[in-house]
């Protein structure tokens, strides 16, 4: 049994959210530079240009990438030979969310669905517990803005529509969000397990290196085909035409219902924050 | 090649502008997403008046990050403008000339920017960095308590915007994609 302090997740949690949101990563802008050097449209380099110069800034000034801040992403896979000592861990996590929004000067965007009242801190955080094995606490934030995750989409699919089906939902998904979700984006793909496990699982492929394939065969080949398909679409940086809509599709999938085929969409704009650490 | 532009606008300028052209804008922009249309619409479903002018004004799509210590205003990209289009044909109604977000409006938008002979703007989203470098100064005008969300009067200089929809109805957001859209 190995003691965890409660404090040590709350730093780490405050670290993760303050890098997360000004520092985008190598993974993000190789991909950006990649796009700027097959994008025809001369509207979609200048974009990728700037958003290229703007990375850059933000992470040079340590001021965030994007307005939207996000909701606070956390998801933590806490071995079980871990004691996590000292206070109440959903109550860490937010406390790191309040001071590492309030110090790093980010938005608070969180607030009640129906009276719209602002929380004032961005609070509370998102938090996604699993048990592994282990001794390990990995911990991962992925700040989360809404232009892109208002334009995710959940299809309870008929068996019968098979993988034809699961490609045609993505591809379609992404030609109706056009412009909204601030393409060049980062579309996670989800197939099978239940209705919200599936839309679970389609948000985690976002935490992967951004452009790494799938080590499924199966799935790289699915990836490869949905990002083909996403950039003939011509929506382009920004949803202005071009060439450069996705700069990788991450698909993953687990077992369903024998009646059921579950495929679930989340979108990722280009700022595609995610930070990683094992304690 | 840019054009240089000003706001408030001069609607004649306004109107030689087309989809697909880059502007830098400098000036005063007003700001306001979701909640702070919502009041305005409240506002005059009331009968109550406004607490700003929108006569010649452009409205700035955006909820900026605070400042850091020493700027004027944080992270500042637009936000999705397609949620503020059940307010703007009645805000163009009243004088709005130009609107500044990211994302394609409603045909019954772009029709209201055709018969007003507004104009709809894109500023790069996710830019927020970027663009704050363009603004020099920022005041709270109205709706203090929507903190983020209040409206405030925003001077710019050479801002890069793209006209998305045009004084004529021409939707950029339409013609972009469909030029580059291979089967």
């Amino acid at each position: 049994m190995r003691e965890i302090d409660i404090g040590r997740i709350e730093e780490t949690v405050y670290a993760l959210c303050r890098s997360a949101c000004c520092e985008i990563g190598g993974d993000v802008l190789g991909l950006l530079e990649q796009g700027l050097a097959r994008e025809r449209s001369p509207f979609g380099r200048e974009i990728l240009r700037q958003l290229i110069e703007n990375d850059r800034l933000a992470c040079a000034r340590h001021m965030p990438i994007c307005q939207d801040t996000g909701m606070a992403v956390v998801f933590m896979d806490v071995g079980q030979d871990v004691h996590l000592s000292g206070g109440d861990l959903t109550q860490a996590v937010d406390r790191a969310v309040r001071r590492a929004y309030r110090d790093g000067c980010f938005r608070s965007s969180v607030l009640d669905p129906l009276t719209r009242q602002n929380t004032g801190d961005n609070t509370p955080a998102v938090l996604y517990t699993r048990i592994v094995p282990g001794e390990q606490v990995e911990i991962a934030v992925a700040p989360k803005g809404f232009g892109s995750e208002n334009m995710s989409r959940l299809g309870m699919l008929t068996p019968s529509q098979g993988l034809e089906g699961v490609l045609d939902f993505v591809v379609e998904t992404v030609r109706l969000a056009g412009a909204n979700p601030c393409p060049p984006v980062v579309v996670g793909v989800g197939i099978g397990g239940t209705a919200e496990g599936c839309m679970l699982l389609a948000k985690r492929q976002l935490l992967r290196e951004v452009g790494a394939p799938s080590p499924d065969p199966a799935l790289a080949q699915i990836e490869r085909e949905l990002l083909e398909r996403i950039n003939r679409l011509g929506i382009g940086p920004q949803g202005l035409g071009g060439d450069v809509t996705a700069l990788a599709v991450h698909a993953a999938k687990t077992p369903t219902h024998l009646a059921g085929l579950p495929v679930a969409v989340n979108m990722q704009c280009h700022a595609a924050r995610h930070k990683r650490a094992v304690l | 090649m840019s054009i240089r532009i000003t706001a408030p606008f001069d609607r004649q300028a306004l109107s030689r502008l087309r989809a697909g052209d880059s502007v830098l804008l400098s000036g005063t922009v007003l700001t306001g997403r979701d909640a702070a249309h919502k009041r305005l619409c409240a506002l005059l479903d009331e009968g109550r008046p406004l607490p700003i002018s929108l006569q010649d004004q452009a409205i700035y799509y955006v909820g900026p990050c605070p400042p850091l210590p020493g700027d004027v205003i944080g992270s500042c990209g637009p936000t999705t403008s397609g949620r503020m289009d059940a307010y703007a044909p009645r805000l163009m109604d009243l004088g709005l000339a130009a609107m500044i977000g990211k994302g394609f409006r409603k045909p019954s938008v772009v029709e209201s920017i055709r018969r007003n002979g507004a104009v709809y703007f894109a500023a790069t989203g996710g830019a927020g960095a970027l663009i704050a470098r363009c603004v020099k100064a920022a005041r709270v005008l109205a709706f203090e308590d929507l903190g983020t969300e209040a409206i405030r009067e925003l001077t710019v200089e050479d801002l890069p915007l793209i006209v998305a929809v045009d004084s004529l109805g021409n939707d950029l957001y339409v013609q972009g994609p469909a030029r580059y859209a291979r089967a």
